[in-house]
């Protein structure tokens, strides 16, 4: 099992081992965040003046239906609805690829380091070496993971025991673990780069 | 915000502030960030320090406002550089948002 990322002195580039099965995972995490990322499709708001529909930017006004979307797309403004529209009217789509590159990144360099397409050998080890730009896409990238699985399973500010009570067995334990683990796996990234 | 250690981040990091720790008062636009029970508290302070510049010392605290009191004010400016920092805030999966000073 890998013991997260550390830096490695001399290069400066931040490294970390994982077995095949933990780099699977992360690559299986970061395909689901970009299907999300680009399921629910920025929509294009209905103009009614013709003109108007043509030179605007082709940015979403409203908030995202999905709660994950939500949380990764808030709203700029509490309280002026029309101010958050045009802000995520200008910026939403920006986000969206932004983030989707970076669980892209992290998709490319697991395979670039090894990964195969469908991993069958198990002793296989994936090293991944991370330099300080991509360590930071990096970092962000399980950050959107970290609030995509916490927002999915509900996950509330000292509510471990909740967790720990639950079967070993059931889905959310099992999902809830893996988002203990991304937690880790950050908690020693941004250790690594600081 | 949550650790993903038992380590608990030491309290006594807000007792000694320097005076440029005072956030002005006269600028018309705030950002705000607003704690979540997902983001690490070592990432948000990375993430203060690494977007505005703050020593490890300020950012620590705004982090631990945005821990305990549930938001905190993290930068001041015009309009549209507050938009810029929430843009960012958000792009680093902190949420923020922007007001008008009170």
């Amino acid at each position: 099992m890998t013991s997260g990322f550390v830096r490695h002195r001399r290069s400066k580039r931040v490294i970390a081992t994982f077995t095949v099965f933990e780099a699977d995972l992360l690559r299986s995490l970061a395909a689901q965040l970009v299907e999300l990322l680009h399921n629910e499709s920025a929509v294009v708001p209905i103009e009614t003046d013709p003109l108007e529909a043509m030179l605007d930017f082709s940015g979403p006004t409203t908030e995202p239906d999905d709660p994950v979307l939500r949380r990764l797309f808030p709203n700029a403004y509490r309280d002026d609805a029309e101010a958050a529209g045009d802000f995520r009217r200008y910026t939403e789509s920006a986000l969206r690829d932004g983030k989707a590159r970076a669980a892209g990144t992290v998709i490319d360099v697991l395979e670039e380091a090894g990964l195969p397409p469908e991993p069958t050998g198990e002793d296989l080890t994936i090293d991944v070496e991370l330099d300080p730009d991509t360590a930071l896409v990096w970092m962000r990238a399980f950050t959107d993971l970290r609030l995509a699985l916490g927002t999915r399973l509900e996950v509330e500010e000292g509510d471990e025991d909740y967790w720990y009570s639950l079967p070993d067995d059931d889905p959310r334990a099992q999902a809830h673990h893996i988002y203990e683990w991304l937690g880790f796996l950050q908690e020693t990234l941004v250790g690594a780069i600081r | 915000m949550t650790t993903s250690s038992p380590e608990k981040v030491d309290p006594g990091v807000q007792q000694d502030l320097a005076p440029d720790d005072i956030t002005l008062a006269d600028t018309p636009w705030v950002t705000i960030v607003w704690n979540d029970p997902v983001n690490l508290m070592s990432y948000v302070t990375f993430v203060f320090q690494k977007h505005f510049g703050y020593g490890k010392k300020k950012a620590e605290k705004l982090m631990m406002e945005v821990h305990e009191d549930g938001r905190s004010v993290v930068s001041s400016g015009t309009r549209e550089e507050m938009e810029r920092d929430v843009q960012a805030m958000h792009e680093y999966g902190l949420w923020a948002t922007l007001s008008k000073a009170d």
